[in-house]
């Protein structure tokens, strides 16, 4: 028997509101008014973009920066979108609201399955359902934050351990030794030479010349 | 701050559009390809990488608490493969480490 839109979103939940909240209170950790966290999670709606926009917040980063990090950080999207190109077809009118909403977890939840039947309501229900978690989490995090009676020393961690669940999720799916060893060197040298907040941009765009290197040498 | 979240929500919307309005030709390419099954991952490692990159490791506890919570997490997830889990567990252990400096005190540093 297939699980109902709830059922099958409730796993998001138990996720997405947690994390919401740990964003919620990283926020408003920085002196951002509450507000600011359901808006993000209204107009942005990606996890891990907005812990990264805590810590370019943090950092003193400006919007070109974010943008940049950004498309970097989400460029793992373009994969998710291939990969439902013909399920979304179906959608409609709906379908811009599907794709907008396509986070990692709506997708790992739709991905691999055949579509059901009343797909569109599914697909349509669940996007929905899912970034209602993700604005519930965001404001109550947000609106409680300061007033939690326990230190939050150390809450930050939460975005380390969802980069490292993702990168185990992946690894899984494809473990290649040769791009992991080219972004383990790509990390060493960038850690020595440009530690600051181009870390990333720097680290990346060097890990995908080390990628992409390869395959151009071996061209027939 | 508004720019700033437009400008991370036009990025976001901008990935998740871009694989919908690519010519079908352009997906067969060698270089697209290779890209496509390797940066994910890629992209991650880095993430962890930057997201611990000012731990303190020359001073006790050497990032003791960042390695041992990140090892947690990862065991946590390959065991149980519920993110939740593995995410708050992993959290849990370093607050806990760091709130109480338990690592300092067994190391007598």
């Amino acid at each position: 028997m297939q699980s109902s839109l709830f059922q099958t979103s409730l796993p998001v939940a138990f996720g997405y509101i947690p994390l919401g909240m740990a964003f919620g209170v990283l926020l408003v950790g920085l002196g951002y008014d509450w507000w600011w966290a359901p808006v993000m999670g209204l107009v942005i709606y990606a996890g891990s973009a907005q812990f990264l926009a805590v810590s370019l917040l943090a950092a003193g980063a400006g919007a070109v920066d974010a943008l940049v990090a950004t498309l970097l950080l989400n460029l793992r999207h373009v994969f998710y979108g291939l990969t439902l190109l013909d399920r979304y077809r179906g959608l409609g009118g709906g379908k811009s609201y599907a794709i907008f909403g396509l986070t990692d977890e709506t997708f790992s939840l739709l991905g691999g399955e055949p579509p059901r039947e009343h797909d569109r309501r599914f697909v349509l229900g669940l996007t929905a359902l899912n970034q209602g978690w993700w604005v519930i989490g965001c404001t109550v995090g947000a609106l409680v934050g300061g007033s939690l009676p326990f230190s939050t020393q150390g809450l930050a961690f939460s975005l380390t351990a969802l980069f490292a669940v993702l990168l185990v999720e992946q690894g899984k799916k494809t473990f290649r030794p040769g791009p992991m060893f080219g972004a383990a060197l790509a990390a060493t040298l960038c850690l020595i030479f440009l530690p600051g907040k181009y870390f990333l941009i720097a680290s990346i765009s060097l890990a995908s010349l080390v990628l992409v290197l390869p395959s151009q040498r071996d061209r027939p | 701050m508004l720019l700033f979240i437009l400008a991370m929500a036009g990025a976001t919307q901008l990935t998740r559009f871009l694989p919908f309005w690519l010519p079908a030709a352009w997906l067969e390419n060698r270089f697209v390809r290779t890209l496509r099954s390797g940066l994910p991952s890629v992209i991650l490692l880095l993430l962890v990488v930057y997201s611990l990159k000012d731990t303190p490791v020359t001073q006790a506890p050497w990032g003791l608490p960042e390695a041992l919570s990140l090892a947690v997490v990862v065991a946590l997830h390959l065991w149980k493969q519920n993110a939740l889990v593995s995410i708050a567990g992993g959290t849990a252990l370093y607050m806990v480490l760091i709130q109480t400096g338990a690592l300092k005190l067994l190391l007598g540093a």
